[in-house]
């Protein structure tokens, strides 16, 4: 069986919610399937397609999704994914080119509302709060998922303005002596203050790529906020800039969740505590990194890690 | 042979071809652009020259006297009724005392405007104690002298065939030989309004005219199209409503000017009963003209606003609204201004809606707001164009110097606020 079929297989397929335990022999809910059922044989070992492999459930969850589903107009782009990730961890979500991974980023602060053809079902909560309920506003979530970019986005306003902007919106400091000081701690956490400690009336755009990304990352820490998206952060940067950031994300991890897209193995393997590798819209496997890249369960996250899907 | 060798030679075959191609090409394009330059040189030399003349004007010396029992008879001041034009015609007797009769007198006087007479009684307005008092003064001569001295007459022409008599003429001459006949600066063509004697009108009422027009038009239509730019791109839902606005706004772009001139007549003026022939009606018009482009214009420089710096504010927890004013309105503005500057300047430009609503009439007083009576610079440059005295033919090419001039501060204005602001970041 090719695999567009056995995507195709698994998206008409309805599948219950929790995909509970190990999901390598357990059999889904009901099959409406025409090729009698989803369970393929991928090089010799029995495993049900969308049921995910190994830990995607974990300790003090404080981000859930169960089974999401993303759909831009007929494009069943995140089918079926459940997952949880803790407050004190980096976890990664890797995948080939259009697997879902920054599509599934961006429903965890609601950037999806801002494309009209998005529909998404399926429930998130954050701290136990339904994230697409009905009395949640996504302004306040944004403030508590922070998120940064793939190309480093600063406004074109000064670099002391892009920090303080957030504070500003959010009415976090009450006088100028407390925005300084949160615009300060930000820089400083973000390990820019140094470099620019001089000139923050400088337009932030006059910055070289990695000190961008690195304004960025503080104009999002700058709100305080629980979980930090970050959407391929480093893709943009040469490998000094991004030894830097991954530094930075280490440090970060304290007190931050983060939540990390990244196309590159090594800096999944670096950074992230947890690897989740998304296949078609499907999360295939979630496992410690260590284990992922030592000795993945599923036959794709091998093809994946070895370079075989890429 | 190599395969390789092969390509090579077919591709080097192919070359003079492509070469010439490219020539002609080129060749083509400078021919259109030599071809433009030299229409829009002839155009701007011809006016140059033409409208040369209208900025100097021919002016006559006169020992004047404030005779008292004609401006105050009997010690009662009588401004209005007073004989003005009298006391100019004596003046220029006393010049020629050898002139006798009606019909010879009557040829003198006329190488004096009639705006001598006003200019005297503006002088005693001004300052009473002149009266009684003897002056020289220069007053404008009329414009059959004025063209005579400016060479639009010529003289060797049999005499039934030119304004000026013979005796006319050696009066001139004799006035020009005393030091009395003198052209200088044309400080009535831009401090005047319109007026039936060449050598009186000025643009000045219609320059009022234009500037209250486009206040009102700016006024109007900038937050109304950068509000409908505003909603259209970044908050309206994208159905087939939109759409449709969309393809209206398109089309609303391209209709004739004069078809919003109707408009104005039918809404503004009947219904509405706004005054007619007022800034305000015209203002009203022209903004509905500009609207589209503003709003097309407006719309363009949004789309254009970086689409990662509406992610990053909407990633900080920035609502909407706050998108829109704190980081697309700035990047926007340079482009949303040049957009309105545009849309003024064809405006500015536009006579046709404003025949419609009544501003072609021939108005005399320079309108003091935006209810009174006013015509516009292009519909007055269409006057002049209109009227049969040679004096104005000058008048209208200055006229339209001035409105070119007015085109192009606006265009430049556009161009610098359009530099000033992208180069800020």
């Amino acid at each position: 069986m090719t695999m567009a079929e056995m995507t195709e297989a698994n998206g008409s397929e309805e599948q219950l919610p929790g995909n509970a335990g190990l999901g390598v022999t357990k059999m889904p809910g009901p099959k409406q399937t025409a090729n009698g059922g989803s369970a393929v044989a991928v090089a010799g070992q029995h495993i049900e397609l969308g049921q995910t492999i190994g830990d995607f459930r974990c300790e003090n969850p404080y981000i859930v999704a169960e089974n999401v589903n993303v759909h831009y107009g007929d494009n069943h782009a995140i089918k079926n994914v459940t997952l949880e990730i803790s407050k004190q961890e980096v976890i990664a979500l890797i995948g080939p080119s259009g697997c879902g991974k920054s599509t599934f980023l961006r429903c965890l602060n609601r950037m999806n509302d801002t494309i009209e053809s998005a529909r998404i079902t399926g429930k998130i909560t954050l701290g136990g709060q339904d994230i697409y309920g009905k009395d949640l506003d996504p302004v306040a979530l944004r403030a508590r998922v922070g998120m940064v970019f793939q190309k480093p986005n600063p406004f074109p306003k000064s670099i002391y303005d892009n920090v303080a902007y957030g504070p500003r919106i959010h009415g976090l400091a009450t006088d100028r002596a407390e925005l300084d000081d949160i615009v300060h701690t930000s820089l400083e956490r973000a390990g820019l203050l140094k470099e620019v400690k001089d000139r923050l009336e400088e337009p932030g755009t006059g910055l070289s790529g990695g000190q961008q990304q690195r304004l960025c990352i503080a104009r999002t820490i700058a709100v305080n906020p629980e979980v930090i998206l970050m959407d391929e952060p480093c893709s943009a940067l040469d490998p000094i800039a991004t030894a830097r950031i991954e530094d930075l994300m280490d440090e970060l991890s304290q007190d931050y969740a983060i939540v990390i897209v990244t196309h590159s193995m090594q800096q999944a393997a670096r950074v992230s505590k947890r690897v989740a590798y998304f296949h078609l819209g499907l999360l295939v496997e979630v496992d410690e990194t260590d284990r992922i890249f030592t000795n993945p369960q599923h036959k794709l996250t091998e093809d994946y890690i070895t370079g075989r899907i890429g | 042979m190599e395969s390789s060798q092969i390509t090579r030679r077919k591709v080097e075959a192919g070359l003079p071809r492509r070469r010439r191609r490219e020539f002609l090409f080129q060749l083509a394009g400078m021919l259109a652009t030599t071809v433009g330059i030299v229409f829009l040189g002839v155009f701007f030399a011809d006016l140059f020259v033409k409208s040369s003349t209208a900025f100097v004007q021919t002016f006559v010396k006169l020992d004047v006297e404030f005779t008292e029992n004609v401006i105050a008879p009997g010690g009662e001041w009588d401004l209005t009724y007073a004989d003005f034009d009298g006391l100019v015609r004596s003046a220029l007797r006393s010049e020629f005392p050898g002139v006798s009769g009606r019909s010879e007198r009557r040829e003198l006087n006329r190488l004096v405007s009639v705006g001598a007479g006003y200019q005297m009684r503006d002088m005693i307005e001004a300052d009473p104690k002149l009266l009684g008092a003897r002056e020289s003064l220069w007053v404008p001569a009329s414009s059959i002298v004025d063209m005579y001295i400016k060479g639009n007459i010529d003289a060797s022409l049999e005499e039934s065939l030119r304004p000026l008599s013979d005796k006319q003429l050696s009066w001139i001459q004799k006035l020009q030989d005393s030091g009395r006949l003198e052209t200088r600066f044309n400080s009535a063509l831009f401090s005047n309004g319109d007026s039936r004697e060449p050598e009186l009108a000025g643009i000045k009422g219609a320059l009022m005219g234009s500037f209250y027009m486009l206040i009102v038009t700016v006024l109007l239509a900038f937050p109304i199209g950068v509000a409908a730019a505003i909603y259209l791109e970044e908050f309206a839902p994208r159905n087939r409503w939109s759409d449709l606005i969309e393809v209206n706004i398109n089309n609303l772009a391209a209709v004739p000017s004069i078809v919003f001139g109707l408009l104005g007549l039918a809404v503004f003026i009947n219904w509405m009963a706004i005054p007619r022939s007022a800034p305000l009606v015209g203002g009203l018009v022209l903004s509905l003209l500009t609207l589209p482009v503003i709003i097309i214009a407006s719309r363009a420089a949004i789309k254009a606003v970086p689409p990662s710096i509406r992610e990053a504010a909407l990633g900080l927890g920035a609502s909407k609204m706050q998108v829109v004013f704190h980081h697309v309105m700035p990047l926007a503005l340079p482009g949303m201004l040049t957009g309105t500057i545009i849309g003024m300047s064809r405006a500015l430009g536009e006579s046709a809606p404003l025949l419609m609503i009544g501003m072609v009439a021939f108005i005399v007083d320079v309108p003091g707001g935006f209810s009174d009576p006013a015509t516009a610079l292009p519909v007055q440059i269409y006057l002049w164009a209109d009227s049969p005295e040679r004096a104005f033919a000058e008048r209208t090419s200055a006229a339209i110097v001035v409105l070119l001039g007015f085109l192009l501060l606006m265009n430049l204005t556009a161009v610098i606020i359009r530099k000033r602001m992208e180069k800020k970041w």
